[in-house]
């Protein structure tokens, strides 16, 4: 556990921005994996009073606060209806109800880890991140950026996606993912696949497949992606395993999408 | 720093420190029936109701608590004991260190799913691990006991 001596429940951005900017400053999110370090910190960052708590749907998409739990990605009605239960399925096998009524998307997002489920449905849906004071940047780039000092605000996830489907194996229930495949079907109707938990950060598999690819091409496309895309081994699994798991899961997840009920958007 | 707090109907005020963790505060407030069980927020021992949600109470602030209802089992003893006999009666309570986390799950789960499925209910308690029953005995006591609920009998 880690030791704090000052905690600021921040009252507006500006103020949580600022109180970042040292070093032995954190923002606390859901506190599950920031708990199990043994940092000694000068000031948590508490986001808790800024209202970053909603999942908003607006005209573009949805609007989801830093400080939303993964029980409420996994219980919001409307979010789930609109991507298939995506969420609810990825969240769903993260530890229990309790753990997830205290994690939150932002800490998730933030830690950028390899292991994250979430992070896997919000790359296969186009989604953005917001950041205080930078701005929107795709999910794409944030993954690729280095830890600074900036304040996560929100994850925009748009309607680009109409269908999502999530897969997933762990070796026994709610231990960290050995593999994650999601598999989202975009407007123009090509297939966007990622493959995470590879044990690194969720990545997309290159593909040019589409809703209406055959089995063949699906298979021949998938082989070629997934040789091309990094795995590699740990305890849970070895790379190869993880290769042949993400073929395998994948295609489960396409033919989910297959079978699904597209959006109403 | 100062948080004052509802614990099981009781305002409670008190000096806390910032890294205090909600699990210390209420065994300091005498809840001995929430544990530390494995400290890795992963075993459920330490569940508690925050604003009547379950929480793993080793990975909440006590500080976050502040202006919060806080329930433990202490202040559920009525339906707990209830829930509880239908645990003995299943054998489902071998040394019982599980048990008060995951009667505060199960009487949670109860309150927001009246009537779950098979399915339902083992999703619901994933987060609760017991290292004697095999939770057969426990998925019994909670079918008969949500089946005594509908019934009326309790």
């Amino acid at each position: 556990m880690f030791r704090a001596k000052q905690y600021l429940l921040a009252q507006s951005l500006e103020e949580a921005y600022a109180a970042n900017q040292k070093r032995t400053a954190t923002v606390v999110g859901g506190m599950c994996w920031l708990k199990m370090s043994n940092r000694q910190i000068q000031t948590l960052i508490d986001l808790s009073a800024l209202g970053l708590d909603t999942i908003t749907r607006t005209d573009e998409g949805f609007s989801i606060g830093a400080m939303v739990t993964l029980r409420q990605l996994e219980t919001d009605a409307v979010l789930n209806e609109t991507f298939q239960n995506a969420f609810a399925d990825a969240v769903r096998p993260i530890v229990g109800v309790q753990f997830r009524n205290c994690a939150t998307i932002g800490g998730s997002v933030w830690g950028r880890f390899g292991f994250s489920d979430v992070i896997a449905v919000l790359l296969a849906l186009k989604a953005k991140v917001e950041l205080y004071p930078t701005g929107v940047v795709e999910l794409d780039d944030f993954l690729q950026m280095p830890y600074d000092n900036q304040i996560l605000v929100r994850i925009l996830v748009p309607f680009t996606a109409k269908k999502a489907a999530v897969q997933s194996h762990r070796n026994t229930a709610t231990d960290f993912p050995v593999l994650v495949a999601v598999a989202s079907e975009l407007a123009d109707g090509s297939l966007r696949l990622v493959a995470g938990a590879r044990p690194q950060k969720a990545a997309l598999v290159n593909t040019t497949l589409t809703a209406q690819s055959s089995a063949e091409e699906i298979e021949q496309q998938l082989e070629n992606g997934l040789q091309q895309m990094a795995f590699c081994s740990n305890m849970r699994g070895s790379a190869e395993y993880r290769r042949h798991l993400a073929k395998v899961l994948l295609k489960r997840a396409i033919a989910q999408l297959k079978e699904g009920t597209a959006n109403a958007d | 720093m100062q948080i004052e707090l509802k614990l099981n109907g009781r305002v409670c005020k008190a000096d806390v420190s910032p890294d205090m963790r909600l699990l210390d505060f209420v065994r300091e407030q005498g809840c001995a029936s929430v544990k530390c069980g494995c400290d890795t927020s992963n075993c459920g021992l330490c569940t508690l109701w925050l604003d009547g949600k379950p929480v793993l109470s080793c990975s909440v602030l006590a500080v976050r608590a502040n202006g919060h209802e806080v329930t433990t089992l202490e202040g559920l003893q009525a339906d707990a004991a209830e829930f509880g006999a239908f645990l003995s009666d299943e054998g489902a309570e071998q040394c019982g260190y599980c048990s008060p986390g995951f009667i505060m799950n199960v009487l949670a789960m109860v309150k927001e799913l009246p009537d779950p499925t098979e399915e339902q209910i083992q999703h619901y308690l994933a987060g609760n691990l017991c290292r004697c029953s095999g939770y057969q005995g426990q998925l019994r006591a909670i079918r008969k006991y949500l089946l005594a609920k509908q019934e009326g009998k309790l």
